[in-house]
């Protein structure tokens, strides 16, 4: 059954490939062939999930090798395929949700200007899926490089898709460059691979982790560039900054890249290189503090923004930061880092899209203030945008309960206290303080007045609300569906966990606890139900301002600037790389060229003045002729009489 | 015996000195002559000079054929070539004395003085004592011609038939530079080309200058035509002949003509003057009937 | 008296030539002196002709006799071309080649 898995990869290749190429000639169909080609995948991952359950442990792992890519004597590089239970949940999570936003953009991207590029939009979006899913089945470090760039490629040319905006391509310019930075550790990291064990291949790295290849400097030197690799991809501090911009792209661009897949890479990296963090505490530790310090950057900024999308994504950096803590507590989280994932993917996918809706109804308007009392207009989003909400905060039975619950405890569960403390402390006021967020969001949205009704939206139209098309609203049943119930259907019984065992090891249970176990959930509901407390009394019990209120406290100001993420990087990396750069251009005008075009300006400065000794004389000529033959003749004369 | 003739050999006959201190001033004469004459002819009579003296030295120095070859082909065909082009291309351009290149002359002078200096401290220093070995054997009873043709059509073969291919280009090059197609097209114009040339301007006057004419008492071509009113006509003048000026004839012109030049019988308009006033009054007139 | 004397005259003979090409403005002057210059070095052939007891350099000064009448010709018919177009015998009004 794996041995034909390269189709899944095939499909929507070859949908991209016919939808870019084929040109206006697929306008008519184009929409339907690109989901066609991503049902098909989904489809035959299907088929690969239920052919590989029944097997045994060390049977559920193959691979497919599909031909020699890059063999160049010592680096020997095959195309080959992966197929394990974290590939194949991944080949879900990515068609599956990638199936569903892609019908829900049929209707979304219809009324986009230009009828004829929501067929080229298919064609990117194919294309994502398909790097996307050579990333996660690829068998090897260089081929997930592959995936990696490509669905950086797609990220940036969807980033960048309303192309009369100066903002947009500003921020698939940002998302671009921020992702190399990251990408350049992942590429340092595959050349100490490569330099150590002679090859790529997972099998073969893994290997010589276990057998010491790699001394304990390069296992931290590995851990720490691929950690950064993840950090590009992922959005993680520091850099997260790219991220929220990316938002300019349409919002199912947001949903199913920027939300359930792409930006999860970073997470899949770690939990597919487990042996090498597994065998190196000090990196996870880096990991570690890098999950925490993001999670709760993350939650902090949402707090303060008013445009949905903004919130949805630093609610999706926050999240992410959750997965990498997870994964950075290695045996302990790395199954638990993926199923968060897992139920992220369902719930901030149909979160997205229902902000998608509600942008829809109200002309493309993303500023909450302008927004209030959709609740009763648009009821099948905001069900299902409630939904998700709901599973988000972590309220149980809802998925998001199961699987960040899991993710606190385990972080409460650490051996060493102080860690459990600081991190179990983070995670804990995440909580919290998304529950704030995003209840703050909720009640912005879909509740209080109907602030829109005096106003009009930026392009002069009036404000009609109405319920988006059925195209649109049953992709975001479907994903409320799986933000309900993907959490227990993965925690109750461990059936995730031990399905994952076979790729991330068994999950170990900690018995080290600064909480008593039975207490942590009920702490962790108890946070955000104060949270979502103070988020009424702040925004729900009073009248939302239609402008930003000013002056505010320091906090709220720094969170509005993101942070101070932007000047953070301008100051610590763009201004010195400016200085450099411009004293690199000065050493070049003034030195290195001075001494090229010196010599030039010397040569051409003599020969002009060299040049007036041709006057066209035939006398100064021979006059010149003769003081050479005296010079000769002296010369002839002084060797042989000296 | 060799000794003895060796001995004889190296010796330079008291003749030979005198002439070398006769001619050889002669010849710096002729070559310092001929760099300082202004005119282009004297220049090459000083240089026949310098020739001729030299054309003796030879003879002098035992080479007999060179000497005759020197003074006939050298000073007889090649300066005389010389002074058939100088008189070609005007022997009256001499040179103007101003120096147009700033100090040609003094760097000329000094480095002129310089290698003279320089070749002769290197031969007189190296060549102090050399035995002279004469030509009396290959000169002997008038061989020199006999011996020089054996040396040049054995020995020499080669180089002579390469000097004949050069005299041959040299020949074929003098012809084609020196050869002018006067009748390629616009080089000499026919009679009608020559007609149209004249109406359209490009001379001076359109028909061809005026003879003596009817009223002229000779016809010598001192003697300048006259006009119908008796006046010179300036055409006629010889530019070649200037004591033929008018001046010279005019008291004679007059009492052939036996009339003072007066108003012209055959005027047909009035003396500028009247031209003017009439032409202001008409212009009056016209504007007062108006 | 030596021999030696006529190759010290030859030399000035060759100087003042020399000099007389750079100073002579008129095409045909300067190609006289350039004549002075190669009888001057015959002369010079002669006279080691006479030093060495053979006729080789009496061979060589026949030689350059034949050259500088092929190079008048030619000289000469240049300088009657040159005249022919320019109207001018003076070396200085060539000057069109140059910087």
């Amino acid at each position: 059954m794996a041995g034909a898995a390269w189709l899944v990869v095939a499909f929507p290749l070859l949908g991209a490939l016919i939808l870019l190429v084929g040109g206006k000639r697929t306008n008519a169909w184009g929409h339907l062939l690109g989901c066609a080609t991503i049902a098909a995948s989904f489809v035959y991952g299907l088929i690969l999930f239920f052919s590989t359950t029944g097997q045994e442990e060390a049977a559920r792992t193959s691979e497919v090798s599909l031909f020699s890519w890059i063999p160049v004597d010592q680096l020997q590089v095959d195309f080959g395929l992966r197929i394990d239970p974290l590939s194949i949940t991944f080949l879900l999570l990515i068609t599956g949700v990638g199936f569903l936003i892609h019908v829900y953009s049929i209707g979304y991207m219809a009324h986009e200007p230009g009828e004829n590029d929501r067929r080229r939009f298919f064609g990117y979006f194919n294309l994502f899926v398909a790097a996307m899913l050579i990333l996660v089945l690829g068998n090897g470090f260089v081929t997930l490089y592959l995936g990696w760039e490509g669905v950086g490629l797609a990220s940036y040319l969807l980033i960048g898709w309303y192309t009369d905006r100066p903002s947009a391509a500003t921020a698939a310019k940002k998302a671009f460059l921020m992702n190399r930075v990251g990408d350049v550790g992942l590429a340092i990291a595959i050349f100490i691979m490569f330099k150590v064990v002679g090859s790529t291949q997972y099998t073969a790295v893994f290997d010589g982790v276990a057998n010491g290849a790699f001394s304990s400097g390069e296992l931290v030197a590995l851990t720490l560039l691929l950690l950064l690799g993840a950090c590009g991809k992922s959005g993680q501090f520091p850099l997260q900054a790219w991220l929220p911009d990316a938002m300019e792209g349409p919002t199912p661009v947001s949903a199913l890249i920027h939300a359930a897949t792409m930006v999860t890479a970073g997470v899949y990296l770690i939990a597919r290189s487990n042996p090498i963090y597994t065998a190196s505490p000090d990196g996870r530790l880096v990991v570690v503090i890098i999950g925490a310090v993001t999670l709760v950057i993350g939650c902090v900024i949402g707090c303060a923004y008013d445009d949905i999308k903004k919130v949805l994504a630093y609610s999706t950096v926050s999240q992410i930061g959750y997965m990498i803590l997870a994964v950075g507590l290695g045996p302990f989280g790395y199954a638990l880092g993926i199923m968060h994932l897992l139920t992220h993917g369902f719930f901030k996918a149909g979160l997205f899209l229902g902000a998608g809706s509600v942008m829809h109804a109200m002309n493309d308007e993303v500023d909450m203030r302008k927004y209030g009392g959709l609740a009763r207009i648009m009821p099948v989003t905001f069900v299902t945008f409630g939904l998700g909400y709901l599973a988000l905060i972590g309220v149980p039975p809802f998925s998001g309960f199961f699987s960040k619950d899991a993710i606190i405890e385990a972080a409460l569960g650490q051996d060493e206290t102080w860690r459990a403390w600081v991190f179990g402390g983070a995670a804990l006021l995440g909580a919290a303080l998304t529950a704030f967020y995003m209840t703050r969001l909720v009640l912005m949205t879909f509740f209080g007045e109907k602030r829109w009704k005096d106003i009009k939206s930026s392009d002069g139209r009036e404000f009609h609300p109405h319920e988006s098309p059925s195209v649109m609203t049953i992709p975001m049943i479907v994903l409320a569906v799986g933000s309900v119930g993907a959490g227990a259907f993965f925690a109750i019984g461990d059936t995730f966990t031990e399905w994952l065992a076979p790729t991330v090891g068994v999950l170990e249970e900690s018995h080290h606890h600064v909480i008593p176990h039975a207490v942590v959930p009920w702490l962790t509901v108890g946070l955000s139900l104060l949270g979502v407390l103070l988020a009424w009394l702040f925004v729900g019990r009073k009248r939302v301002p239609l402008s930003k209120p000013e002056p505010v406290p320091f906090p709220v100001r720094a969170a509005r600037a993101d942070l101070y993420g932007n000047h953070f990087n301008e100051l610590l990396i763009a201004r010195p790389g400016t200085w450099l750069t411009r004293a690199l251009v000065y050493i070049d005008n003034k030195w290195v060229d001075g001494l090229v075009n010196g010599t030039a300006a010397l040569l051409g400065g003599s020969s002009g003045r060299l040049r007036r000794a041709q006057t066209g004389f035939v006398r100064s000529y021979a006059l010149s002729m003769l003081g050479g033959s005296i010079l000769l003749i002296a010369a002839l004369l002084a060797v042989r009489f000296a | 015996m060799s000794a003895v003739l060796a001995a004889a050999a190296a010796e330079v006959s008291t003749g030979e000195a005198i002439a070398f201190w006769v001619l050889g001033p002669v010849a710096l004469a002729g070559a310092l002559g001929m760099i300082f004459a202004r005119n282009a002819v004297h220049s090459a009579l000083w240089l026949v000079l310098t020739m001729l003296s030299l054309g003796v030295m030879y003879m002098v120095q035992q080479a007999p054929f060179l000497g005759f070859v020197q003074i006939i082909v050298y000073t007889g065909a090649v300066m005389m070539l010389f002074l058939f082009v100088l008189m070609l291309v005007g022997r009256d351009s001499s040179d103007s004395v101003v120096e147009v290149l700033r100090g040609q002359r003094l760097w000329a002078t000094v480095l002129g003085i310089g290698i003279a200096g320089l070749i002769v401290g290197a031969v007189s220093r190296s060549l102090t004592d050399v035995p002279v070995e004469n030509l009396q054997q290959q000169n002997a009873g008038g061989a020199n011609v006999n011996n020089l043709g054996k040396s040049i059509f054995t020995e020499y073969l080669f180089p002579f038939e390469l000097t004949s291919a050069l005299l041959i280009t040299a020949a074929m090059g003098a012809m084609v530079l020196g050869y002018l197609n006067r009748h390629e097209k616009g080089m000499k114009r026919t009679q009608k080309e020559l007609v149209e040339a004249r109406f359209r301007g490009e001379y001076e006057r359109p028909s061809p200058l005026p003879g003596p004419g009817v009223f002229a008492t000779a016809n010598s071509v001192a003697t300048p035509a006259l006009l119908p009113d008796g006046s010179v006509a300036p055409e006629s003048l010889s530019r070649l002949i200037d004591s033929t000026a008018s001046e010279t004839f005019s008291d004679e012109i007059k009492s052939v003509a036996g009339t003072e030049p007066g108003p012209d019988a055959h005027a047909l308009t009035p003396s500028t003057k009247d031209t003017s006033t009439t032409d202001t009054k008409n212009t009056e007139d016209t504007e007062e009937t108006r | 008296m030596t021999p030696t004397y006529y190759l010290l005259l030859s030399a000035l003979l060759f100087s003042i030539g020399a000099v007389g090409v750079l100073v002579r403005r008129n095409a045909i002057v300067v190609f006289m002196c350039i004549e002075l210059m190669l009888n001057a070095v015959n002369l010079t052939l002669v006279t080691f002709s006479r030093i060495n007891g053979k006729l080789d350099g009496q061979v060589m000064a026949f030689f350059v006799m034949v050259v500088a009448a092929a190079e008048v010709v030619v000289g000469l018919a240049i300088i009657m071309s040159i005249f022919r177009t320019r109207r001018s015998a003076s070396v200085d009004d060539s000057n069109l080649l140059k910087y």
